[in-house]
Parts: C-alpha cells; structure tokens; sequence
C-alpha cells in the first residue's frame, strides 16, 4: 500500500498517455456493454413471459387465423382457467414512418389475462363500455403527442380502409420488457367493421400451474390435429423467442463486435503498458539496486496496468448505465427496456480484469527478470 | 526538401512488437466496419436483385406487401388483359397471378421451425422471375408438387428431392431445386397456385406480377390499372418493391456500423497518438538532426504524418484481409415486410475493402498528427541538449 504513491507517479508521468489509454479502455468497455445489452434486453423479453400463459397460434403460421368457436373448446381443456383473443391489425397512421404495433383484443379478458399492462380503473372503465374506444401505450401517447379523449383515424392495411378510434385509456406496462408502444382497441368493433368475417389471429391461455404446461399443449394440439386449422400451442417464453430468433443470429454478431472491440483495446493497452516499461529500464535497475525485491516491481507495474484499466472501466460502463437510464433509449422502438443489467457490469469488470493481467504481463515479468548489470549498462 | 520515406519505414521496423500492435488495433476496427456493412449490402443486394424495373407487382389498394393484399380472380384476369404486358416464347402473356403466404416448416438443425414464403405460381412466373432450376423439374400441373429456392435447401428439414414436405394438411413432394440469381425467391417455397389457392387462403390471389413489353411505358400501365374502378388494385415496379423492403433493416444496419466504429475507431486512434508520441519522443536527437541538416520543419511534419500512415496502412489491409473470409458466408434474417425468413450472403465488395482502407489511413492522419506537429515544433537547441 505504501508504494501507491510510486504508482500514482509513475501514471502522472505521461500524463496524456494515461489519459488516452484510460478512456480507450472507457470506449471499449461502453461499447461492450451496449451490445451486450441488445442480446440481454431482446432476451429479457423471453425472461419476463408469465410461465402460466400460453399462446395458441395456427399450426401453419401466425399469419393464419384459428376459428372463434376454438373459444369454448380451449377453455374447456383441464387446467386451463381463462381465455383471452386477439388480432393483428396491420395499420399506419400518418405517414405511416413510425411503425407501431396495434392489436384487437377481447378487452375483459385481456385487461384480465395482462396485469403487467396497467390502466387506472376510471379509464379502464371507459375502455370496457365504449365500441371504438383504444388503449394506448405511454410510449406511443408521447411519440405522437396524442391527448386523453382524442379521436385517430388508422389507415388499415390487412383490413381497409379509414377506422376512428377514441382514445379512452393510457397504459404503462409494470416491467419495463413490455412495449409501451402499443394500440389496443376491441375485437368486438373490428368483428363488427368486417361483417363478422374475421376470426381470432391467436389465443392467449392462463393456466391453474405453469407445471401443466406440456400437458396442456399436447391436449390442445391434439384434439386440432385433424381439423382444417390445426393449432400449435406453446408457453408464452417460447413465443417470445421465435421472435427473438427471428432476427437471426443476433447474439452471434453482438458477440463478435464484442471480442473484436476488447482484442482492439487489448492492443492499445498493452502497447502503451510496453511503452512505459521500455522507457524505464534504467529506473527499475536503480530501484532494484536500493533494494526493491523482482516481486514488488512485478506488482508495481501490474498495479499501474490494473489502475488504468479499472479506471476505464468504471468510466465506460458506469457511463454506460447512466447514460441509456437517463435517456431512456429504447432502441427507436425496437428494444424496449434497454438496460444494462447488473450481470453486463460483472462480466465487464471480469473481462477489464483479463485485459489488465494480459496487457500488464509482460511489462510486469521483464520488470521482474531484470537483471542490474545488463540494464545499468545502457544508462547513459 | 522531402526526407525519404525509407527513413520511416527503417524506424517502423525498428520497433515491429509495438507498430503490430498499433496496427492490429487498427485493422480491428477496419475488420468489423468491413464485416458490418458487407451485412448490410448483402441484405440489400439480395432484395435488390429479387425486383427488375421491367416487371410490375399489382397488390390490392392500400396493402404495403403481398402478405395483406388480396386481388380477385376476376381482377387477375383483366389485368392480364392489358396489351402493354410482354409475350413470352409460345405467345402467352408474361404474367403470373400468384398465392403467397408464409409457413412455417422445421429447420435442419436443432429444433424448432422458421417461416417461410410458400408462393403459388403459374408456368410463366419461370420467364417473368429469371429462373432456372438447378435440380430436378417443375412441379406438375394439378400436382401436389413443390420446388424449393436453393437457399433453403441446406437450412430445412426434409428438402431433398423426393422428399415429402407436409404443410396446410396435404403432403407435397420436393420435385427441383431453383435459382434465382441470388434474390430472395431463393428463400422461396414455390407451387401451382391453383393448387396452393384452395388449402390456403381461398377463391383470391394475392399479387399478380408481369412484364412490361416496354419498360418505359409504366407509368401509363400503372394510371390505367389504378385508375379502373373494376380493380381497386396499385401498381409498382418489382425493383420499387422489394427495395422499399429492405431500406429499414438496411437504415438500422448502417447506422450500427457507423456507430459502433466510430467508437472503436477513437480507442484506436488513441492507440496510434501514444504509439507516435512514443516514436517522437525517444527519436528527438534525430529530429533535431535533421532539422540541424536543413530539413524544413513542414518536411519533418510530413514525414511523421507518413509513417503514422504508414501503419495505419499496414492496419487497414490486415483489417480488410481478416474481414476477407466472410465474403460468402450465408445469414438469415426476418423479411418483416413478409414476415418471413430470408437468407442473404455477406458481401466483401473491392469498393467496401478500399473503404476500409481509406478509413485506417484516416484514422492514421487523425493519430499522427499531433505527434508530428510536436515533431516539426522542435526546439533544435534543446533537443541536442
């Protein structure tokens, strides 16, 4: 401990080289921790999912829709305690640039199925007695300045033409992995627009024991079977990643920036750590001459490389942290809940302390092998 | 007066652990900016190739892709009627009403199914859509044959030839293989349409797609179209089409790109700043020679930007050289438009290669130059001292 004052020295003297290796290792590691963050963030969607809901979607694909009479049948199969469903609308609102998802859904059994998205009760009220009355994510309300008790008109695209929508109730999801970008209006006005002729795009199930799970779906999927629309049922965790899969290897790719970005910083930290230790061949001699053991020469060099870069550490992923939860970013949308979790800052620090034993090694094991005579005779 | 440049290549060499370095760091940078955007443009060239400005999509009034649209049969049949659509060899109209919807089918690898476009077709999408089969034959009229887009063939399960898919309750069986210079209908599952009208989605098409005689005439083909009242139907070229798909993954990509190594190209810059402060600094005496000797201080300050350059250089081919094997290597991602799987190839082009390049010797000028302005300041005085 009392050679810190050495080591606090030594970083002073190239003050701008500490300085630009501090805070290459601060890019680096905010770098790591924003992609990182995308894997972690499009995966906390999974994570959340309540294991005790399941989906029931057409076996072909989710594009098809299943038959409202699977109504009763699903909600007479053992274990399962309610039935909710909903329909994709696909629909754009002014320009139709800012894309946003919009849902119709049975309001009761939703508002029931979903207590994550939450609606104080005077709105909730409104939602459940009016026909063209929508529910609204926070998020969405701000992203087009949208006002309590205003009428938007949505240009359909599945379904054509101009649909009016009163906004009656605002949401804001209890957990942050859930969208609050959302447009919720009821299945009953859009089964009334089209004549009846739709049918519900999925089903959503609440189950008594999220054990039953498996059970479950075998049963569901099975008395389907032989129908003109079979089913696949799954828990809503799985739902949630087909869609995570869908957008390829993401992970993959965030990994390898990943590994790029830490070998990148690795260089120039180990550089610099050689630099240092070159220009001070001399000193280390002089100081092994008054008596400094290989051993505290070993450490003082690590304890210079470990200072820098956990300084640029803290700085980058502190900084990481502080500055996506004070803006709120959320990827344009596309990854709500953006968050560097504790997890990314543990393993950010694991791997500052890699790259400190291995841009300090070998600076840090010339130190220790030196030999006086050989260094001392350079000094001129 | 110029110093020669052999004087900074001899002190590059001088000190090889320390310049490898530098440049690695660089070269890391110029691999990843070459690696990300070579994923971006292989996502818009495989949409860019699928569309050709002499070919028309009509989709229903209002439907941003086939997958809303729907264009009744009689509709098909009139617009097949127009007289500015191309002939094909044996004097058929080019134009092919066609069924599209998206599947899902088992993947070969581990468990679990992605979507997929199954599209229904007649005999003259072949002409219309340039394709050729690699494998095999076309499915039979009438059939419950299907062929499939080469791309899918190694990613999905039971797509060899005579292997049986089994979708929509019927069982089809894989009859040939197709390509379609490297689009996206590589990633396609392609049928009968009349086959696939019934058990799909019933008595409508979705789109019908055809070729213009004349290319320049479409916009009269389009007001005509549109503005039939019988239809209800829009107009757009296929090259319009499909690249309106892939603009917002290809905005999202870039960005990324640009982003991130920007970021990462400061840590490397860094880098490069104390690896030539480093070089300055112990080579003053020689410095203060050379400008003892005569050497302008603007020839001094050229002469360390170019050996900063130097191995900003070095990094930059190595960078493009470590980016160099993906060129190729295939990927899927989500077609959201679709909804459906699209597979597409990484593209190392020599323009992105050359662009990685230029931007390490950026980044070199960026890092060199306050050292070498140190350099060119020099007190020879001082220095010599």
């Amino acid at each position: 401990m009392k050679l810190l004052p050495l080591v606090f020295a030594n970083l002073r003297r190239h003050r701008l080289r500490t300085l630009l290796t501090t805070l290459g290792v601060a890019l680096a590691m905010f770098l790591f921790a924003s992609l990182r963050s995308v894997v972690t963030t499009l995966n906390a969607g999974a994570e959340v999912a309540s294991a005790e809901r399941m989906g029931v979607q057409n076996k072909m694909a989710i594009v098809f829709p299943l038959p409202m009479s699977y109504r009763e049948r699903l909600a007479a199969v053992p274990g399962v305690v309610a039935v909710s469903w909903a329909n994709w609308f696909g629909g754009q609102y002014g320009d139709g640039k800012v894309f946003f998802a919009q849902f119709a859904v049975d309001p009761e059994s939703y508002l029931a199925m979903y207590p994550e998205v939450v609606v104080p009760p005077d709105q909730k009220e409104a939602f459940l007695h009016e026909r063209t009355a929508a529910l609204v994510g926070q998020g969405l309300m701000e992203v087009f300045g949208w006002k309590l008790g205003q009428d938007v008109t949505i240009r359909g695209t599945i379904f054509p033409g101009d649909w009016t929508f009163t906004i009656r109730a605002v949401y804001t999801p209890s957990v942050r992995a859930i969208d609050d970008r959302s447009f919720i209006f009821r299945y009953d006005y859009l089964d009334e627009r089209t004549q009846h002729r739709v049918t519900p795009g999925w089903y959503a199930l609440k189950l008594q024991d999220a054990a039953l799970a498996p059970q479950v779906a075998h049963t569901i999927d099975a008395m389907f079977e032989n129908s003109s629309a079979p089913t696949k049922t799954m828990t809503e965790k799985a739902f949630n990643q087909s869609f995570v899969t869908m957008w390829g290897n993401v992970q993959f790719l965030m990994n390898s920036i990943g590994m790029a970005v830490v070998f990148a910083i690795l260089m120039v930290t180990a550089n610099a750590m050689m630099m240092t230790a070159r220009e001070r061949t001399g000193e280390v001699a002089v100081l092994k001459t008054i008596g400094f053991t290989d051993r505290t020469l070993f450490g003082l060099v690590m304890a210079e490389a470990g200072l820098v870069t956990l300084t640029g550490a803290v700085l980058g992923l502190g900084g990481a942290k502080l500055l996506y939860a004070g803006t709120g970013f959320n990827g344009f949308g596309f990854l709500p809940g953006f968050d560097v979790t504790a997890g990314t800052v543990a393993v950010g620090l694991g791997i500052t302390l890699l790259l400190a034993v291995a841009s300090g090694a070998v600076p840090a094991l010339r130190a220790y092998r030196l030999s006086i005579v050989q260094a001392l005779r350079h000094v001129e | 007066m110029k110093i020669p440049l052999v004087y900074n290549l001899r002190s590059i060499a001088h000190r090889p652990v320390s310049t490898a370095m530098t440049a690695l760091g660089l070269a890391l940078v110029v691999a990843v900016f070459v690696a990300m955007l070579a994923l971006a443009g292989g996502f818009r060239a495989t949409l860019a190739r699928t569309g050709s400005p002499d070919n028309v999509v009509v989709l229903r009034r209002g439907a941003t892709s086939e997958m809303e649209s729907g264009v009744p049969r009689e509709s098909a049949r009139l617009i097949a009627a127009d007289p500015r659509i191309a002939s094909g060899a044996d004097a058929r109209p080019l134009v092919s009403p066609e069924v599209f919807v998206v599947i899902n089918i088992p993947r070969a690898v581990g468990e679990g199914v992605n979507n997929v476009v199954a599209r229904g077709v007649n005999d003259e999408a072949f002409a219309v859509r340039n394709i050729h089969l690699v494998a095999g034959r076309k499915f039979a009229s009438g059939r419950s044959e299907i062929i499939l887009g080469k791309k899918i063939v190694p990613r999905f399960a039971h797509t060899a030839i005579g292997d049986t898919l089994r979708f929509a309750n019927r069982d089809w069986i894989v009859v040939g293989h197709f390509a379609a210079a490297g689009s996206a209908l590589e990633s396609e599952i392609w049928g009968e349409n009349e086959q696939f009208m019934p058990v799909f989605r019933g008595e409508v098409f979705q789109s019908v797609i055809f070729r213009l005689r004349d290319p320049a005439a479409f916009d009269e083909v389009k007001r005509a179209l549109e503005g039939d009242q019988r239809l209800q139907v829009q107009a757009q070229r296929e090259s319009a089409f499909y690249a309106g798909q892939s603009t917002v993954l290809t905005r999202i990509l870039t960005f990324l790109a640009i982003m991130i190594t920007s970021v990462m190209a400061v840590g490397a810059v860094f880098g490069a700043v104390n690896t030539m402060y480093a070089a300055v600094s112990s080579r003053t005496p020689e410095i203060a020679v050379l400008l003892t000797l005569g050497f302008a201080p603007r020839s001094v300050l050229a002469s360390f930007l170019s050996e900063s350059v130097a191995i900003a250089l070095l990094g930059g081919v190595a960078g493009g050289l470590l980016a160099l094997p993906i060129n190729g290597i295939v990927t899927s991602t989500t077609n959201w438009n679709s909804f459906s799987e699209v597979a597409f190839a990484f593209r190392v082009t020599p323009g992105l290669l050359v662009g990685g390049v230029i931007f390490a010797v950026v980044m070199g000028l960026v890092g060199g130059f306050f050292p070498a302005w140190r350099a060119a300041r020099l007190q020879v005085v001082q220095a010599l001292r």
